[in-house]
């Protein structure tokens, strides 16, 4: 039995593990019943796997059975693994126990589609809700809906869970078509548009009434599979800034591909491309929390991200008109803009200059990247050469080859691999 | 307005305390009370006098203590001032100086300096209050309950800072249906919840290692499942493609693996879940198993259709389980 449970759990694990989703903040279920748990404020990484992942929630499948094919996943129909399914009860009595022994945040439930995605959905709903409300359990609940399940079930599974998360996967529906024949856009954008309208609805009840059931209070995510198909950065990021906007997603993922399969229709790639992946979720932050748009940062003259450079700077690069930027002065929305300068420097400069004029050695107490900054700022009584005087290659060659500029050994490897000059 | 600024006019002294936060409070005031700023601020088990140094040993008064940690407010907020209490707890040689240092230029100032970036005590500050911070987070992420047969949890921890008073009201909250214990090894205290309230419990003497604390004996009967299952789940959520174990370290340094159930070592060796084909050009690795051939692989490549060309070998599975 216990040999068993463990081979399940192993089988399930792995094959949930190519969500990268692991986020268990922004829920807002306070422990008030003397239950167990608490999932208010921020998350926690329990642990971290030796590639460098959080490790927050339980992450699994009820079951790695599917009745799709798509292509890009370890679980499709066509592929010789091992399969396994949990009970309910097994799942319940693993995420209770794990938590319990503080291993984990909560649950993030998903599942291969068997039989049909109503008779999937119905089985994840019963589990979060046995959870909640037979085990007082107040931890966070990421589920899984199943593309084409019935509005009712998902809005069942919107009261118990705290995120509620449809992977697109595929960033257009060309490669939807190609890879996962049997998912379509539609069935993945409506039910996403209802729980944005839930959600919706349940803030404004809120308002209104005292006490109103939970609406997916942590909001919704999806995941984009980066490298399994042709799209440009472009592409990608104008289709993250309209989920962003239009539907309200706290957050987008991006999955490097992992070769999986040798399907012909994905590309034979030994490694993931990790680099690229990082770019696209530099150019989300600077969406996010930089106040820059989409099209800003990539128009279909400059389709794809520099490896070699970030997003931030690669737009200076291109927009040096608009520096150098002044510490003591410019607004913050300017200070943000500045490369080297994260959200959290921008807003201590702006709160610091306050209480005098900065200096660049206060700047870089601050934890600036004076490396990439010097180029694009000015302080009080600090004149280097303007930027306008030197082309756009040697700053960026001094950048990059200049003299403490330190390379991580990743980046230069997969840059080798790729053999980008962009 | 004219605020009246208390000025250090009496010739600089050595201070010593208890080590007691409301004794470096104490310490605080009589140095506005004498006028003498200080020249050092030590325990006084620790003090080690100049040659020509006065010490003043100051006796910790509760009454004077509430004073000045209720006329700190005057001026800063709440959080600056819990800042400060966190500085006391960071352990840091030099962390009473320090909160004096930043008590002195607030009053100095009359402004709240939190924001006071370029000044190097405001940084210090700020430095540690995070260093504590993030070790505070550490510990509500790292901290692994093992269950006893009396139905207690019990952790055991060796935070570097003395973080225990600062993670009580998360522990509380989120474990209200378990009774729990978590033990700080290093300062030889604990932290008890009983179902009802969560104290602070001595131990009279040193407990000796993690597995002798709570031995095996005493253990619930399904405690060995669950960290098993925790090991095989942590091994098998790894992606061994993105392997990156400085990254892993930097997220995990190696001090912290001791009492981390999931960085013990296995009893039985890590098996992969062969759950990809072989790539064609990659080397079978020995006990794979290799999978059936699936007709000319041209064929299927030249195809770009949905179906793989192929038909698809039905995986030897067990039928999924219908639930009752």
């Amino acid at each position: 039995m216990n040999e068993r449970i463990q081979e399940k759990l192993s089988i399930l694990a792995d094959a949930a593990k190519y969500d990268v989703s692991c986020s268990s903040s922004g829920g807002k279920r306070k422990n008030e019943n003397k239950g167990l748990g608490n999932a208010e404020g921020m998350g926690i990484c329990h642990s971290y796997t030796e590639d460098g992942r959080c490790v927050s929630l339980l992450k699994i499948l009820l079951t790695n059975h599917c009745i799709f094919d798509c292509a890009y996943c370890v679980s499709r129909r066509s592929n010789d693994v091992k399969r396994a399914a949990f009970t309910v009860d097994e799942v319940v009595d693993l995420t209770i126990n794990f938590y319990r022994r503080n291993y984990i945040e909560g649950l993030f439930l998903s599942s291969g589609i068997f039989s049909s995605p109503d008779y999937t959905m119905e089985r994840l709903v019963r589990i979060v809700r046995k959870l909640r409300t037979e085990h007082n359990f107040n931890g966070y609940i990421h589920v899984k809906t199943i593309p084409g399940a019935s509005e009712e079930l998902i809005a069942e599974a919107a009261m118990y869970a705290d995120r509620l998360s449809v992977n697109i996967e595929l960033p257009s529906e060309l490669a939807l078509q190609t890879l996962a024949p049997e998912k379509n856009y539609a069935e993945i954008l409506t039910p996403m548009a209802q729980i944005r309208d839930g959600i919706r609805q349940n803030k404004e009840e809120k308002a209104l009434f005292k006490k109103v059931p939970q609406f997916a209070t942590a909001g919704q995510s999806t995941q984009l599979i980066v490298g399994a198909s042709g799209e440009t950065d472009l592409q990608i990021i104008q289709l993250s800034d309209g989920l962003y906007k239009g539907y309200g997603l706290k957050r987008v993922y991006y999955s490097g591909y992992i070769p999986i399969t040798d399907d012909a229709r994905l590309p034979q790639i030994t490694q993931p491309p990790v680099i690229r992946e990082h770019r696209l979720y530099q150019t989300d932050w600077l969406m996010r929390f930089y106040g820059f748009e989409a099209n800003e940062i990539l128009d279909p003259l400059h389709p794809h991200l520099d490896l070699e450079i970030d997003p931030k700077l690669a737009w200076a690069l291109r927009n040096r008109h608009v520096f150098p930027v002044d510490i003591n002065a410019a607004p913050l929305e300017m200070i943000l803009r500045i490369p080297g300068v994260g959200a959290r420097s921008a807003h201590r400069i702006v709160a610091a200059r306050r209480f005098g004029p900065l200096t660049e050695a206060d700047l870089h107490k601050f934890g600036v990247v004076l490396k990439r900054a010097k180029y694009f700022l000015v302080c009080r009584s600090q004149q280097r050469p303007a930027l306008g005087e030197l082309d756009e290659q040697t700053v960026r060659r001094q950048i990059l080859f200049g003299g403490k500029s330190v390379r991580s050994a990743l980046v230069t490897q997969q840059l080798d691999l790729f053999g980008a000059v962009a | 307005m004219l605020v009246r600024r208390p000025t250090l006019t009496a010739p600089p002294r050595d201070y010593t305390y208890d080590a007691t936060f409301e004794g470096l409070l104490t310490v605080i005031f009589s140095i506005y009370d004498s006028r003498s700023a200080p020249h050092s601020i030590q325990s006084a088990g620790q003090a080690q006098g100049g040659l020509f140094a006065q010490t003043a040993p100051v006796a910790t008064d509760e009454t004077l203590a509430t004073r000045v940690w209720d006329g700190l407010l005057k001026s800063m907020d709440k959080e600056a001032r819990a800042r400060l209490y966190h500085v006391f707890l960071s352990e840091d040689p030099q962390r009473e100086l320090l909160i004096f240092r930043y008590i002195e230029l607030a009053l100095r100032l009359g402004t709240d300096i939190s924001q006071h970036y370029a000044d190097d005590t405001v940084r210090r500050v700020q430095r540690l209050a995070q260093q504590m911070f993030r070790e505070k987070h550490r510990m509500e992420a790292f901290v692994r309950f093992e269950k006893t047969q009396d139905e207690l949890f019990h952790a055991t921890i060796e935070p570097d800072f003395d973080v225990l008073p600062l993670i009580a009201a998360h522990f509380t909250k989120r474990y209200a249906d378990q009774r729990w214990l978590i033990y700080d090894k290093r300062r030889r205290y604990g932290l008890y919840y009983d179902l009802q309230r969560t104290d602070i419990v001595q131990f009279e003497q040193e407990t000796p290692g993690k597995s002798a604390a709570v031995s095996a004996t005493v253990l619930d009967e399904r405690e060995p499942l669950f960290q098993v299952l925790w090991q095989a789940y942590f091994d098998h959520v790894n992606i061994p493609e993105r392997r990156n174990l400085k990254l892993h370290r930097r997220h995990i340094p190696l001090r912290y693996w001791k009492y981390l159930s999931e960085k013990q070592p296995r009893e039985k060796p890590f098996q992969p879940i062969q759950n990809k084909k072989s790539i064609e050009g990659k080397e079978v690795t020995a006990g794979q198993k290799r999978l059936p051939e699936q007709g000319p692989k041209g064929g299927a490549r030249a195809g770009l259709s949905g179906s793989d060309g192929a038909t698809p070998t039905r995986p030897e599975t067990a039928p999924i389980v219908a639930e009752p």
